[in-house]
């Protein structure tokens, strides 16, 4: 067994596999880290991210997979859920040592894997789609702090962009520390600075003289259209797990 | 804007609206064009209320007078209960500053019938003009078209609302008479004929010409109310048929009855809501939408009545032994759609994994399949399957049992779509 040290980066993902097939590898594992030469084990290799070799494996995968297969793999990736490299990674040497395209084989459990993790962010991705709230800030700037479980902000911009093309906007990854800021023209990744006083939450002092009035005709709507007789606890929670609630106006 | 005044009207018109089921803001595909406000695309719940429905639109009434005396209303004349009506400007403002906030996806209004039908109905064409012309509005609107307004009206509301919906109320004609003595079946039926026709004859000229506007892209829905009236699961699902086919529905939306008012044609008022039966009915509405499966064989002159124990396509399933075991590695998408447990994405992706390798238990399991359920009728790749010869009832029973231990657990039933 082989412990492949690399950056995190797909790219680095990609020049792994090359590293699989150059040297011959068999039984491999993945790990997302920093290099220690102290490393306990023998067989550790460091992955040097090369975007040659990277290249080289994509241009392959081209070959061997559909765009839109491709394209899910990366997102996949881009995810960051834990330890799940090596599903990909399992996906992609069983695309190239299959004869065939393999991406509908869901019988075979890195297909059915990645089948799953798509689901999970796609599942994310919706979620937030659904539960942004915008507050609007004295500058006319709608801001929303959001706590994902998976890295999905990037995912959402096309969505965000084509529904508020007319008003400036701004959402924030607490977990992840960065978010996307749209100013009527484009979209860029944007990192805050907040000072040991200031939380990204804290914004009562800066939002709009009619800010605080909507959130409260929200939240009076939200129990109005309740049907009290019809109480069924179990369903809301699976719908709004409670990790949502902080960042959803009618919770708070 | 008086936040008091605004906030007392809302509380009252939205509380009036919400009981309407219908909440559903998909099916049409309207554009964000010229850099303005919103679209219209799949379809988003932004919350879901204690009693799990989705909430996706700012549903509410224009205004909860209402010169009708429906029994089943809580709007009706009779009633006595706090009126308010907005104006048609607080109606915009409040629905273009959820919007900004991302709380919604657009508006659903619905109106008490004030003065006459066509009064009424041109304010909620004025709503939703204003919205589309005045503010660029892209998001979703769902008109209700008030039974009786003249073709006119119609037209012009269809030109600015996505969907449009005329509710039957009563599953039938005569439990509409009973509840309903001011409505006729026929006012309703009226601007449906209209709207179907109008709706098909648009799509046409659509095609021939990119640029005809669209007319009601997302179509029409209506709404029954369930047991309010003594109307059977045979009767209310075949006059959902008849609709779907007559009327080109997009939806049906059935409404267990909440019992608020007092009134000897009406159960009493500590009546349940039927809320398993409202389920089993959207399950079997399901079957005949996505399932291919024909009304009768869902409910017939010998079973009139869907079983609120299991869900419909169990029921079908155990009256129709002689097809089962199926081969999950052998038989057609829409055979395997008709087994128990296995939903459309699992059933396709069967059929996607089947062309590389025989398919076994350990697969379907991961695929997704309810195996406690499915196992009864499937074989796969594997020596083990059903060999008793069991009759649909002991199948019944053994489901049930097992899954006895998890319903005591969780009383309130878990209402969901297969
Ligand atoms: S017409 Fe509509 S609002 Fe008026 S009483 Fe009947 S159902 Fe209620």
């Amino acid at each position: 067994m082989y412990t492949l040290v690399y950056d995190g980066t797909f790219e680095g993902l990609l020049t792994a596999v090359f590293e699989i097939y150059e040297r011959k590898l068999f039984h491999v594992k993945l790990i997302k880290g920093e290099w220690r030469a102290s490393a306990l084990f023998e067989e550790v290799l460091e992955i040097i991210t090369d975007e040659n070799r990277a290249n080289r494996v994509l241009r392959g995968l081209r070959k061997r997979l559909s765009v839109a297969c491709v394209q899910r793999l990366y997102i996949a990736h881009m995810a960051e859920m834990e330890n799940e490299e090596n599903a990909i990674v399992g996906f992609i040497r069983y695309a190239f040592d299959a004869d065939r395209n393999i991406e509908e084989d869901y019988g075979n459990k890195y297909v059915m894997r990645i089948s799953e993790i798509i689901k999970m962010v796609r599942r994310e991705k919706h979620r937030m789609e659904a539960f942004v709230r915008f507050q609007k800030l004295k500058d006319e700037t709608f801001y929303s702090a959001v706590e994902p479980d998976f890295n999905v902000l990037p995912l959402l911009i096309r969505h965000f962009k084509d529904r508020y093309a007319d008003q400036k906007w701004m959402i924030y990854d607490i977990k992840r520390r960065y978010g996307i800021y749209y100013d009527l023209h484009d979209t860029q990744y944007i990192s805050l600075d907040f000072s040991e006083t200031s939380k990204p939450t804290d914004t009562i002092t800066i939002v709009s003289h009619d800010e605080l009035m909507y959130q409260s005709l929200w939240k009076n709507y939200f129990s109005s259209t309740n049907i009290v007789s019809r109480k069924n606890t179990k369903l809301h929670l699976r719908h709004i797990p409670k990790r949502y609630w902080r960042h959803l106006t009618e919770k708070f | 804007m008086n936040v008091e005044r605004i906030t007392e009207k809302l509380n009252i018109l939205a509380d009036a609206a919400k009981y309407d089921v219908s909440c559903a803001s998909s099916g049409s595909k309207r554009k964000n064009e010229n850099k303005g406000l919103g679209n219209a695309s799949n379809g988003i719940c932004h919350s879901y209320t204690e009693d799990g429905r989705c909430v996706s639109l700012l549903k509410i009434l224009l205004t909860n007078h209402c010169i009708f005396d429906c029994a089943y209303c809580v709007s009706r004349k009779n009633n006595d209960v706090k009126r308010a009506a907005f104006t048609v400007q607080e109606v915009v403002d409040l629905t273009i500053n959820f919007y900004r906030r991302n709380y919604i996806e657009g508006l659903f209004l619905s109106s008490g019938i004030f003065k006459d039908a066509d009064y009424t109905m041109e304010r909620l064409v004025r709503v939703a003009k204003k919205l589309r012309t005045e503010h660029n509005f892209n998001g979703y609107i769902h008109l209700k078209s008030i039974p009786g307004a003249s073709d006119e009206l119609m037209r012009e509301a269809g030109l600015y609302a996505d969907r449009l919906s005329v509710n039957l109320e009563m599953p039938t004609e005569s439990g509409l008479k009973l509840l309903a003595p001011d409505k006729n079946r026929q006012d309703m039926i009226n601007p449906m004929n209209f709207l179907k026709k109008e709706i098909i004859q648009r799509a046409e000229e659509k095609k021939l010409f990119k640029n005809a506007p669209a007319f009601a892209p997302a179509g029409q829905s209506t709404q029954v109310i369930i047991g309010a009236t003594p109307e059977n699961d045979q009767q209310i699902l075949q006059s959902a048929d008849y609709f779907y086919q007559n009327f080109n529905l997009k939806r049906v939306y059935y409404s267990g009855y909440v019992p608020v008012l007092t009134d000897k044609r009406l159960p009493a008022l500590n009546t349940a809501v039927p809320m398993v039966r409202e389920n089993r009915l959207y399950q079997a509405d399901w079957l005949m939408r996505f399932y291919g499966f024909h009304v009768n064989e869902i409910v017939n002159k010998d079973q009139p009545l869907l079983d609120l124990d299991i869900d419909p396509k169990l029921g079908w399933a155990i009256r129709n032994m002689q097809i089962f075991p199926v081969d999950i590695n052998k038989a057609d998408l829409q055979l395997i759609l008709r087994v128990p447990g296995i939903g459309i994405q699992s059933a396709q992706k069967i059929v996607s994994a089947r062309k590389f390798a025989r398919v076994s238990w350990e697969q379907l399991k991961k695929i997704g399949v309810a195996i406690n359920r499915a196992r009864y009728f499937i074989i796969c790749k594997s020596n083990e399957f059903e060999r008793r010869d069991l009759t649909g009832n002991n199948i019944k029973q053994f489901i049930l049992a097992e899954s006895k231990s998890k319903y005591i657990k969780n009383t309130q039933t878990q209402l969901n779509l297969f």
